[in-house]
C-alpha cells in the first residue's frame, strides 16, 4: 500500500514548488489565462525523473490546462519550461511529443476507424515510411514496420489488447480504448508519459492491471506524471503527489504527507476523506460532523 | 423509340472522356476527404487551374504538351498551398468554407475581360491541343469499336484519359496502404491524437491537399483537351458538385470508388436522357419538351442520391464499418 521508493526526492524543504534532486521537467511562472479566469498560475514546478508524480486537485483546478501547456496543444500567457534542459515553450506539440514527453487525453482518443494494431503503429517513431516519397517504395520502410509491429504486438500482449488486434477500435469499450491509448503512447518509447485520467470510466478489475502497467513503466525508467481523482490510485502507486488548487500548487509532497495536509483536505479531499462512506451516516455529514 | 442506340450511347460513356476527367478529380476528393478529412469544395478551382495552366502553356509560352501539364499541375499546387496555408491550421469547416470561396473568385477572374488576354474572357481558349494530338500513333480516320464507332483522335484522347486514371489509382493505392496513408488516416480520425504521437499533421495535410488538388488539374486538363476548348462556364461550383456526387456514390475511403462511381453517373446521365427523349419523340410524355429533359435527369440524380445515403451510405465500394456520409 505505501510508497516503496524510499529514495529521497526534494532537495531541502517539501514546499509548494520546492526544487528536486533530478527534475526531468522544470516550469517556471507559467499563466494561462481564459477571459477574466487565470486558470493556471504556476510559480514554480518541477518534476522528479523516474518516478511517478500524481497531480490533484478538484475540478477547474486548471490540471488538464497545465498539461495542454506543457505540451504545447495550448499557449501559455506567460511562461517558460524545460524538458531535460531543452526549452519547450512554444515548441509544436508534436516536435514536444519527438523530444520523449508523450501525452494522453482526459477524453480518450482511439483513432477509431483505424485497427488496434494501425492504432499502434502510428505511435512509433522515426517510420521512413512516413514521409511522402519514401512511402511509394515499400522496401525502403518494410524493415521498420516488421520491427514496429513486433514492438506493437508485445505492448499489445502486455496491455491484454491482442485478441482484438484487427478490430477498428470503435469497437472497443472505454476502458479498452484508455488502455489502447497508453499502449500506443509507450510506443515511442517515451522518457516521460503523461496520462490524462487514465482511471476515468475503467472497470474495477481492470484497474489494478492498469495500476501494474504503470508501475512497469517506472521501473523501465520511464518517469509518469498523471492527473487523477480516484485517490486510491493516488495513495497506490504515486511517489510524489502535487496538489493544484485554483490555477496555484497549493501543495506538494509524498502521498501520505499530502493526505495529511489540512490546506488539502480543505480545498479538495474533504473533512470524510479517509472514512469509508458506507459507515458515515448520511446525518452526521449533513451536520458537519 | 431505338433502344439499341440507347444502349450503344450509355455504353459509350463507360469509356467517355469525362468519364475519366471526373474520375480523375473525383479521386483527388477521395484523398482529401476519403483519406484525410479535408472538406474541400472547391475542386472545380483545381480541375480549372490545371485547363488554363495547360492552355496558357501551350498558346502564350509555346510550350510543347510535357510542359504544358507540367505547368497545369503546378497551378494547381501552389493554388493548393496558397489556400493550405493559413486554412489548414485551422478547424476543418475553414477550409470548406475558403475552397468554396476561392473557387468562385478564380470562376470569375477566368471569365472576366480584365484578363482576356491570358484567359480569354468569357469565350475561352481554343486549340490548344495540336501538340498533345500530334502524338497520338493512330493512324485517322474513324474505327467502329463494335457499340460506338470513334475517330483516331477521339480513342487517343481516351487511351490517354484512362492511361492516367490507372496510373493514378496504383499510386494512390500505394500510398494509401503506406505508413504515409495510416498517417493521413489517423488525422482523418483526431488531429490531436496524431499531433500527440510526434507527427506533424500541417504537413501531412499539405502534401494530401496539394497530391489531390494536383490530381484534379489532371482532370481539367483531360477535360478540355478532348475538344480543345477550355469555357470558363465549365467551371462552376456544378462541377464540383458533381465530383462530389461521383465520389460519394462510389465510396469516400476508396480508390476504385470515385472510377466507377464516375462511369455509373455518367452512363445514368445518358440513359436518362436518351430515354426520356425517346420516350418524349414517341408522345408518351406530353407534358415535358425535349429541352426539358437534360434539366429532368439531373433531378432523377438528387433522387438517386437520397436513395444511396438511405439504403447505402458508403457508396458502392465503401466499408461501412469505415467512411460514411456522415464522415
Amino acid at each position: 500500500m505505501a510508497n516503496t521508493d524510499n529514495s529521497v526526492i526534494a532537495k531541502g524543504a517539501i514546499e509548494p514548488g520546492c526544487a528536486k534532486v533530478d527534475p526531468i521537467l522544470v516550469a517556471d511562472n507559467v499563466t494561462r489565462q481564459f477571459g477574466g479566469n487565470l486558470a493556471v498560475n504556476v510559480a514554480h514546478l518541477e518534476i522528479p525523473r523516474g518516478k511517478i508524480t500524481a497531480l490533484i486537485g478538484p475540478n477547474g483546478a486548471g490540471k488538464t490546462t497545465l498539461f495542454n501547456l506543457l505540451t504545447g496543444f495550448d499557449k501559455p500567457n506567460t511562461g517558460t519550461w524545460n524538458f531535460e534542459g531543452k526549452n519547450l515553450a512554444g515548441v509544436a506539440p508534436h516536435r514536444v511529443a519527438r523530444w520523449g514527453m508523450v501525452r494522453t487525453f482526459q477524453l480518450t482518443k482511439a483513432l477509431s476507424l483505424l485497427t488496434v494494431i494501425d492504432n499502434m503503429r502510428l505511435g512509433a517513431q522515426n517510420n521512413p515510411g512516413e514521409g511522402f516519397f519514401k512511402a511509394f517504395v515499400k522496401p525502403l520502410w518494410a524493415k521498420q514496420e516488421q520491427e514496429i509491429t513486433e514492438r506493437a504486438d508485445v505492448l499489445l500482449k502486455r496491455f491484454k489488447l491482442d485478441a482484438k488486434r484487427e478490430d477498428y477500435a470503435a469497437a472497443l469499450s472505454g476502458g479498452q480504448r484508455k488502455l489502447l491509448e497508453m499502449a500506443r503512447a509507450l510506443m515511442s518509447d517515451p522518457k516521460l508519459v503523461m496520462l490524462d485520467e487514465p482511471m476515468a470510466g475503467v472497470n474495477p478489475a481492470l484497474t489494478q492491471s492498469l495500476l501494474d502497467h504503470i508501475k512497469g513503466l517506472k521501473d523501465n525508467g520511464t518517469t509518469v506524471l498523471f492527473v487523477e481523482h480516484d485517490m486510491h490510485m493516488v495513495r497506490h502507486i504515486s511517489d510524489w503527489v502535487v496538489v493544484m488548487a485554483e490555477g496555484k500548487i497549493v501543495a506538494e509532497g509524498p502521498p501520505a504527507d499530502v493526505m495529511k495536509n489540512q490546506a488539502v483536505i480543505d480545498a479538495y479531499l474533504g473533512a470524510h476523506a479517509n472514512d469509508d462512506l458506507g459507515t458515515v451516516s448520511i446525518d452526521a455529514i449533513k451536520e458537519g460532523n | 423509340m431505338d433502344f439499341a442506340q440507347i444502349f450503344n450511347l450509355t455504353a459509350g460513356e463507360l469509356i467517355g472522356v469525362f468519364t475519366a476527367a471526373y474520375a480523375l478529380c473525383a479521386l483527388g476528393l477521395a484523398m482529401h476527404f476519403g483519406y484525410t478529412g479535408l472538406l474541400n469544395f472547391g475542386q472545380a478551382a483545381f480541375a480549372a487551374l490545371g485547363a488554363y495552366g495547360y492552355a496558357f502553356a501551350t498558346l502564350n509560352l509555346h510550350w510543347n504538351m510535357w510542359g504544358s501539364f507540367a505547368f497545369g499541375i503546378l497551378c494547381a499546387a501552389v493554388f493548393a498551398l496558397i489556400l493550405g496555408i493559413p486554412t489548414l491550421r485551422l478547424r476543418a469547416d475553414y477550409l470548406a468554407i475558403v475552397t468554396i470561396a476561392a473557387a468562385q473568385a478564380l470562376y470569375y477572374a477566368f471569365g472576366t475581360s480584365q484578363f482576356a488576354a491570358v484567359t480569354g474572357g468569357s469565350n475561352g481558349l481554343s486549340e490548344f491541343g495540336t501538340d498533345f494530338y500530334g502524338y497520338n500513333p493512330i493512324p485517322a480516320g474513324r474505327y467502329n469499336l463494335g457499340i460506338i464507332t470513334l475517330s483516331a483522335d477521339e480513342i487517343w484522347i481516351r487511351i490517354v484519359a484512362w492511361g492516367l486514371v490507372a496510373v493514378v489509382a496504383v499510386l494512390l493505392v500505394i500510398l494509401t496502404r503506406s505508413p504515409w496513408g495510416r498517417a493521413l488516416k489517423g488525422i482523418r480520425e483526431d488531429e490531436d491524437a496524431v499531433r500527440s504521437l510526434g507527427k506533424n499533421v500541417f504537413v501531412y495535410k499539405m502534401q494530401s491537399l496539394v497530391l489531390g488538388g494536383v490530381i484534379g488539374s489532371l482532370g481539367g486538363i483531360v477535360f478540355v483537351l478532348s475538344s480543345q476548348t477550355n469555357q470558363p462556364s465549365t467551371w462552376v461550383s456544378n462541377f464540383t458538385f458533381m465530383t462530389w456526387t461521383v465520389l460519394l456514390l462510389g465510396g469516400a475511403a476508396t480508390i476504385l470508388g470515385p472510377i466507377v462511381g464516375s462511369a455509373v453517373f455518367f452512363m445514368f446521365l445518358m440513359f436518362t436522357q436518351t430515354f426520356l427523349e425517346g420516350l418524349v419523340n414517341i408522345g408518351a410524355l406530353p407534358f415535358l419538351s425535349i429541352a426539358q429533359v437534360g434539366q429532368i435527369r439531373y433531378l432523377l440524380v438528387g433522387l438517386f442520391l437520397m436513395l444511396l445515403v438511405i439504403f447505402r451510405p458508403q457508396g458502392f465500394f465503401g466499408n461501412k464499418k469505415e467512411m460514411q456520409f456522415n464522415g
